[in-house]
This record gives structure tokens, sequence and C-alpha cells, in this order.
């Protein structure tokens, strides 16, 4: 009886694993069934069109990587600052706690507030319009605790007999972080980037929120330039009601998960490389 | 410049970018407040908490928050009802059956699921499980909350699973082999000893979950209607808070109205909410840290 009882449990919770598989099989097949039809040369290099046959994601595309460049340039200095800090110099300080108590609760703020904040901050307050680096300076902010965790964890593997060898040299502290310790932890630091910006890359809610735009038929010229990312795009055409539009949808979708794969797979290529070089 | 003057300089510099993690959350809070007391000029604070009819974009502008609260409850408790149980099932089947081969195909499964964009799975929940869910409720309408709910069930599972699981699997070995001792099976292990040991840890994730529904947008923007109704009815359209602001974000709102400014006040709601879980989430964590530290 309790051998049942014990065989029924492991199959249920078997089961509720293997449906949440099941839910993903159905999602990749449902994209890629409604949009592998749409899915051409054309529809990477045309831009948004009234027109569903000649819409393409051009405009939308080249949005998305301006932003993600440019997110990435500010919250990987700032990020891997912060980390630094935190991890070599005020570990013990209440200071140093404080600040990370507020960064881990940071980090589970929904991303529509990091869009309210970038419209009441970058937008209006500090007018920069809607333009990529009000969209990079939103999704910077949003992708700053990610950045700063796991550079921390990057630090952390960094061991102390390095930093000692250093100090005994007679380096300085700041010498031996930028010397020693920061080289060592350079592609975990990327990986966690890498990671940071893919979930940027898919963020929709504060985009929408600073005014990007959800229709707009060129790609950005400059980082003042008003834009659209994928996901906004593919969001304007799931919004519309024609079925030739949820098509379109679908191929972007398809065009935002190949990006994205992409990207994490830079990211386990990176983590490979390090765990492969010689550990002391 | 001395070598010691350059340190110190540095060190000010890496203290000011951590520090910008303080400066954001003041920001938060300071353009919320700003706008909100704003709004609160105009419409009463009682008004707007308890009011039953939203209604800003129309030209009776009625401004009770409720059918948004009631809303984003109504979504949020669909997602929990499957995200709870089968997350932490799928933890428990993960941490305490599964062999250590099937554990590591399926957690980088498991994390591809956790990283598909949220506007994805708004188009999932509208084009596929609406239409599958029709087939077997002929009366559910075309928007509702019962779809996007289930699929931010699925979307929030994979943060359920493994936080719970990381919960589980820091419970000390020792407790799992006196449980054996006394002739336990595993389920009985798995419910009455692993999952008690690691509650604190698996409420940390419940209540983080939580907070992740309420605030989700694209899943509820897509698939669930802007109509803010109060009721209860998941077959129904109805209009979470975070789909209104994407709703107002989208029109030609001017600054400075009274329209712009309730995305804020709904806002600051939001904020309020899930702040206030998280810090309760990490609170737990923190204690579930220290008991086996």
């Amino acid at each position: 009886m309790r051998k049942h009882a014990d065989a029924i449990f492991e199959f249920v919770s078997l089961g509720a694993l293997l449906v949440a598989l099941a839910a993903l099989a159905a999602l990749v097949f449902d994209i890629v069934s409604d949009g592998a039809g749409r899915f051409s040369v054309q529809f990477l290099t045309n831009i948004a069109s009234r027109n569903a046959e000649q819409a393409g994601v051009y405009h939308a595309l080249m949005g998305s990587i301006w932003v993600i460049a440019l997110t990435g340039a500010l919250a990987l200095p700032i990020g891997v600052a912060a980390a630094i800090y935190l991890e070599e110099y005020g570990s013990r300080s209440r200071t140093a706690r404080f600040i990370e108590l507020n960064i881990s609760n940071l980090a589970a703020v929904p991303s529509i507030i990091y869009g309210l904040l970038g419209l009441g901050l970058f937008v209006r307050l500090m007018g920069m319009g809607q333009s990529v680096m009000a969209g990079a300076a939103t999704l910077a902010l949003l992708a700053l605790p990610v950045v700063i965790m796991s550079t921390r964890e990057a630090l952390r593997t960094v061991p102390s007999s390095i930093r000692e060898g250093s100090y005994a040299l007679g380096a300085t502290k700041w010498q031996t972080i930028w010397n020693q310790v920061l080289p060592m932890a350079l592609p975990g630091v990327l990986t966690g980037l890498i990671l940071a910006l893919s979930r940027a890359i898919g963020e929709t809610a504060p985009l929408i929120t600073i005014g990007a735009l959800t229709y707009i038929p060129f790609a950005p010229d400059g980082v003042w330039s008003k834009f659209t990312v994928l996901p906004i795009q593919v969001f304007n055409w799931v919004s519309r009601p024609q079925p030739e539009f949820k098509a379109n949808a679908a191929a972007g979708i398809l065009v935002l998960m190949v990006l994205l794969l992409s990207m994490n797979a830079i990211a386990i290529v990176v983590r490979d490389r390090q765990q492969g070089r010689g550990r002391i | 410049m001395t070598t010691r003057t350059l340190e110190w300089i540095i060190e000010r510099v890496l203290f000011l970018c951590a520090a910008l993690s303080v400066l954001t959350t003041t920001g938060i809070i300071a353009v919320l407040a700003f706008e909100t007391y704003e709004f609160l000029r105009e419409v009463p604070v009682l008004d707007f908490l308890t009011g039953t009819e939203w209604t800003p974009l129309f030209s009776n502008q009625k401004f009770g928050v409720l059918p948004l609260v009631v809303g984003t409850m109504l979504v949020s408790s669909i997602a929990m009802v499957v995200a709870l149980p089968m997350g932490l099932l799928s933890a428990i089947y993960l941490s305490e059956y599964s062999p250590s081969g099937f554990r590591r195909i399926v957690k980088p499964v498991l994390e591809i699921l956790a990283g598909v964009p949220t506007v994805v799975y708004g188009y999932f929940a509208l084009t596929f499980v609406t239409p599958l869910l029709q087939a077997v409720f002929p009366t559910l309408s075309g928007f509702n909350a019962l779809s996007p709910g289930l699929v931010m069930g699925l979307m929030i599972l994979p943060l359920v699973s493994s936080l719970s699981e990381d919960a589980m699997r820091a419970v000390p070995q020792g407790l799992r082999e006196g449980s054996y001792a006394l002739g336990a099976t595993r389920m009985q292990t798995a419910l009455k000893v692993v999952v008690p040991a690691a509650f604190s840890g698996i409420t940390a994730a419940f209540i983080l979950a939580v907070s992740r529904a309420i605030g989700e947008t694209m899943i509820v923007a897509i698939a669930a209607g802007q109509q803010p109704r109060l009721t209860g009815n998941p077959f129904v359209p109805i209009e979470t808070m975070t789909a209104y602001i994407v709703q107002v974000s989208l029109g030609d709102t001017p600054q400075g109205t009274i329209e712009y400014r309730t995305i804020f006040a709904v806002g600051m709601l939001l904020f309020v909410m899930t702040f206030s879980l998280n810090l309760i989430s990490t609170w737990l964590r923190e204690r579930f840290r220290e008991e086996y530290a």
C-alpha cells in the first residue's frame, strides 16, 4: 500500500513536469506552424507596411539591435563597477548590505514600472524624447540587477590566492582587481551580461510605456532617433484582427527567438571556454 | 596624483555605481509619487481605492480602481492555481526522485521556458489556448481571464520549480537519511520531512511568483481584453492594472492631463503591492538561509 502510494506520487510529480514540457512543445509547434510560411529573406529586409504580405521586420530588427547594443554599453561598466564595490570593497559594511537588499528587490520590480520611471525621468524630465537612448537607459536600469548579481558570482570564483599573490608583489588593491581579478572573471561577467541582454531584448512593456512607437517605417539612424523593436512590432501585429497579420506576428516571433537562442548559445560557448581554462 | 589618492577616487566611483541602484528605487518612488500626488488632488483617495467603476478614457470619467485590481487578482489566481502545485511537484520530482541525467536535460529546458519573451506567451494564449478552450467552453469570449491566466501559470512555473528545488536541495541529507532509517517511503520523506524543512524557502518562491503574476503585462494586454469590469467570471473580457497602463501608453495621451496621471497612480498601486511581496519574500529567504547555515 505504502509502496503504491509512493509510486503514484512519483508518477504525479513527473506528470506535472511533463505537462510543462509538453506545453513548451505546443508553444514552439504553434509558432513554427503559423509563422514558417511567412518567414523569408524579404520578411527580414522589408519594413512595416499596411499590406501584410509585403510587411517585414527590418526596421524593428535594427531597432532591437540598436537598443540592445546601447543597453549593454550602459549596463556593463556600471554593473561591473557596482559588483566590484560590493564584492571587493564594501562586503561587510551596513551600507553594502542595504544596497544588496535593494538590488535583490529591484530585480523583482515589474518591468512596466521601469517603463513609468523611464517615461517620467528620461523621456520627460531629461528631455530625451522617445529615442533609442531613452529606451536603452530604461532597459539598462532593468538589466543592472542581473548584471550585478552575475558579476559578483564571477568575482567570487576567483581564488583568494590570486589576490594575495598580487598583494605580495606590492600591487595596490585596484591594480590587483584590474590586472588579476577582472581578467579571470571576464568570461563569467560576459555570460551574465549576455543573459541579461537576452532577457532585455524580449522586453515589450517598458518600451511601450516610454512611448516607443508601434508603427514606424524606418530603422533608427542614431541614438536620438525614434524607434520600434521586434517585440513591439509583434504585439502590433497580434493586436490586429486580420489572420494575415497573425502569421506576420508568428514570423516576427521566430526572428526574435532565433536572435535570443543565438545570444544564449554565445553565452554557453563563453561559459564553456571559462570552464576549459586551467583551474588553480 | 599619488597612488593613494587614485585608489581613493576609484573606490568612490565604484561606490557611486553601486549606489545607483538605490537611486533607481528612489527615482521610481519619486516619479510615481509626484504624478500620483497630482492625480489625488483631483480624485479623492477613497474614491480611487474603493470606487467600482473605471472609465478615465470615457467622457463620463470614473476613477474607481477596483475593477482593475479585481481583474489583476482574477488572472493571477488562475495563474497560481497552475504554477504553485505544478511547480512544487516538479521541484519535488527533480530534487527527490529524478535520476541526475534526466535532471541535467530538464533544467536547461525549464530555463528556456522561463526565458521566452512574454509577448510570445501572449500570442500563444490568444491564438492557441483560447481557441482550444473555446472548443470545450463554447461560451468563452475571445478575450477572457482564463486563457491568459493558464498561460501565465505556465510562464511562472519554472520560477516556482527552480526556487523551490534550490530550497529543497539545501535541506541537509541527514534529515532524509533519518527519515528513511525510520522506514519512511520517498513520498513520506518528501512531503513530511523535506517540504516542511524547506518551508520558508518554498513560501518565498510562492510569494515571488504572486508578485511576478501581478506585474505581468504582455500576456494580459494581448489576451485578456481592455474592459475593466468588476467580476469573478473568468470567461468574459476584463482588464488588469498592467494592461491599462499599456492601453493608455499606446494612445496619444498628452502629458499633464488626468488620463496621463492615471497610469502613474495605477503604477504606484502596482509598485506598492509587488514591492511589499518582494520584501516578504526576501525576508523569508534570508531566514531560511540562517536555518541551515
